[in-house]
């Protein structure tokens, strides 16, 4: 658009003059619009969805720390440890900038988490915001990168043993495996190459992809609108005259400022935590941390922090027993189950293939692949949510009792896993977790089935809201 | 979509040629990028073999040396701990050091015991499931996770266990015995990790 053609910017006051300049530079006016003043979000929101905005604050939070973590850090194994003791002792205001950083690591998974299970709740993911659903859980990856590349960074015991575990993760992967590990670290240890690049991609490489990834997850939800509570669009019913959504309202000053009520309510619950309990009992940063790395000694209790233990209790559950017994007919009544739900002949084959090929691997291979990929799927299972999910209607409001019942179950297991990959081994402990990792998948896995035959409430036409 | 009788064919031709010629460069531009993250020859420099001294190590006693950044357990088995290896045979995964066996057991160690002479045990500390280094558990006698415990090895990690040839238990994440390294005894009390006669 040429510049003439542009309207002058009103209503800013002695700004006028200046954003005009700009406008008839730049979209300014029209990104404001699209994005804030005019991008119409539901009237309904509650509680779980303040948790959107909350990851993005942390973010910032996140980045800048880090920008100043970085100024005093030294990403090398003989200075690293001493390094951040220095940060926490003789930089001034050090600790409280490391604190921040680490404590916002354990907020940015809780506002992921809750920001998740929100899309679960209200069937968010739901057509046409798949990829928006997706562009979210790639976040997600970046985010468990992120988190697992910075956690090597203070070079103490629990920083080299955990990436000495989950690098051979690798080298579970057959005929490649060994060679891709060795390609990872940069030595046939984790070593001070391995510190380097991990700094390398803790720093630059994962933050951009992470920012690029935000930017996308943005722009596809404001293409196909915020979905809400009730899981019904509000585009549906418009005002004849203005086109506007009538259960809509302008995304600014509405929810920016319900935000900013939500970021204060946040950065007190924050502040507690950095300035009275950054450690948390040992969940946000761990005891064994605090010694520095020695590649002759693992800790006597090792264990990922929180965010991970869910998956970390499903690759411990997977022994030989388990992969016979559970995995192996597992997959046999998965395969029955497809085929008799499957109409045609040529894809019904190529399921009947596909599970004869699992079942070859599953009795020859070492049951230690079988847990990397139990593992991975758990993680991974989660971007087919949009098409796992066959319900008529997309809130839990309208959902019937087995989609409750099954949701409720999958938090308990959830939380259950994440306990267990906290504590150390024992027979019993292995049997919960290989229970609770059966539940886990079977609730993902059956998925198709009952939320197609669970009863339903009818959806309304417009939004409710008390 | 766009109306064929304007379509350039040789034109269009040579966009193709060009954009499968400058994909094909792009590609072969990450090979150096990848390679950069290989070990560098510093790195691969390091693998020197080392030597232990095991004249001070009383029967019963574990030492560790380091050997390309790994822990090398060496350790000095009493009579009733070779009595105890013969008592796990059972219980472990493989008992005859079968599986990997040019990876993880040298010609010399393909027996019971795993070992050069029956006394001393020099294996590689690192468990095969993720590469944890598994604790000491040498006492025979009651343990939380094995009722029968006969002396090993326990991985905090997973929970492997590991008997006091290093033969993994049964049923345990971990899938091999602990890796024996190369070594060779240059005189009865000193040991060379990392090279051997055959080498």
């Amino acid at each position: 658009m040429a510049a003439a053609e542009k309207q002058a910017v009103t209503g800013a006051g002695p700004f006028n003059g200046l954003l005009t300049w700009i406008d008839q530079r730049f979209p300014l006016m029209e990104t404001w619009r699209t994005h804030l003043s005019e991008y119409y979000a539901p009237k309904n929101f509650n509680f779980w969805y303040y948790f959107g905005s909350l990851a993005l604050f942390v973010l910032v939070i996140q980045i800048a720390t880090g920008i100043f973590l970085t100024m005093n850090y030294k990403p090398d194994a003989a200075q690293a440890f001493a390094s951040v003791e220095y940060i926490m002792r003789e930089v001034p205001w050090g600790w409280w900038i490391r604190y921040m950083h680490s404590t916002g690591a354990s907020f940015f998974f809780i506002c992921v988490y809750l920001h998740m299970f929100r899309a679960m709740l209200y069937g968010s993911y739901r057509k046409p915001r798949e990829l928006l659903w997706i562009f979210g859980m790639l976040i997600f990856l970046c985010l468990m990168a992120e988190a697992f590349f910075g956690y090597l960074l203070p070079w103490g015991q629990m920083s080299y043993w955990g990436a000495q575990v989950i690098v051979n993760l690798f080298d579970a992967i057959p005929v490649i495996g060994p060679d891709v590990a060795i390609w990872i670290r940069g030595d046939f240890v984790v070593s001070d190459v391995t510190l380097n690049r991990f700094f390398a991609y803790h720093v630059i490489a994962v933050p951009l992809a992470l920012l690029a990834l935000v930017v996308a997850h943005l722009l596809a939800l404001h293409e196909v609108g915020s979905s809400n509570p009730d899981g019904v669009e509000i585009k549906n019913v418009k005002d004849p005259k203005t086109g506007r959504p009538l259960d809509g309202i302008p995304f600014h000053p509405y929810y920016t400022v319900k935000d900013t009520f939500g970021v204060v309510v946040f950065l007190i619950v924050f502040s507690i935590v950095v300035f009275f309990a950054p450690e948390a009992g040992g969940y946000f940063l761990e005891h064994n941390n605090f010694i520095p790395a020695d590649p002759l000694k693992t800790p006597a209790h090792i264990a990922p922090v929180w965010y991970f233990t869910p998956y970390y209790s499903i690759l411990r559950a997977t022994t030989d027993e388990f992969v016979l017994w559970v995995l192996a007919p597992g997959v046999v009544a998965f395969a029955l189950l497809l085929i008799w739900s499957l109409k045609k002949i040529a894809t019904r084959i190529a399921v009947g293939v596909i599970a004869i090929v699992l079942l070859a691997g599953l009795l020859n291979l070492d049951a230690k692949v079988w847990g990397v990929v139990l593992m991975g799927t758990s993680v991974m299972i989660f971007f087919f949510l949009p098409w796992l999910d066959r319900s008529p209607v997309r809130s839990i409001r309208y959902k019937g009792p087995i989609t409750k019942t099954a949701l409720t179950l999958f938090v308990i297991v959830f939380f259950v896993l994440g306990y267990l990959g906290t504590e150390s081994v024992t027979e019993g402990r292995t049997l919960a977790a290989q229970i609770g990792t059966a539940s886990y998948f079977l609730f993902f896995f059956l998925m198709p089935w009952y939320s197609r035959m669970d009863k339903c409430l009818p959806e309304p036409e417009r939004v409710t809201s008390k | 979509m766009s109306d064929q009788s304007s379509v350039n064919r040789s034109r269009r031709s040579l966009v193709i040629a060009s954009a499968c010629a400058g994909g094909a460069a792009a590609v072969a531009t990450t090979v150096p990028f990848a390679a950069s993250m290989l070990p560098s020859e510093r790195a691969e420099a390091l693998g020197a073999p080392v030597e232990a001294d095991i004249g001070q190590l009383n029967p019963g006693e574990k030492m560790t040396v380091e050997w390309r950044g790994q822990p090398v357990w060496i350790l000095h088995r009493t009579k009733e701990m070779l009595e105890e290896i013969k008592q796990t045979d059972g219980k472990v995964a493989d008992p005859n050091s079968e599986r990997k066996k040019a990876e993880l057991t040298p010609v010399y160690a393909r027996n019971e015991y795993r070992s050069i002479k029956p006394e001393y045990l020099v294996v590689v500390g690192i468990c095969s499931h993720l590469g944890c280094s598994p604790q000491d558990r040498l006492k025979a006698g009651p343990e939380a996770f094995e009722s029968q415990w006969t002396g090993g090895f326990y991985c905090p990690c997973h929970g492997s266990l590991f008997d006091l040839a290093g033969r993994v238990y049964k049923n345990k994440p971990a899938p091999d015995n602990l890796k024996v390294p190369p070594y060779t005894y240059l005189s009865d009390t000193r040991i060379l990790i990392g090279e051997d006669k055959n080498a």
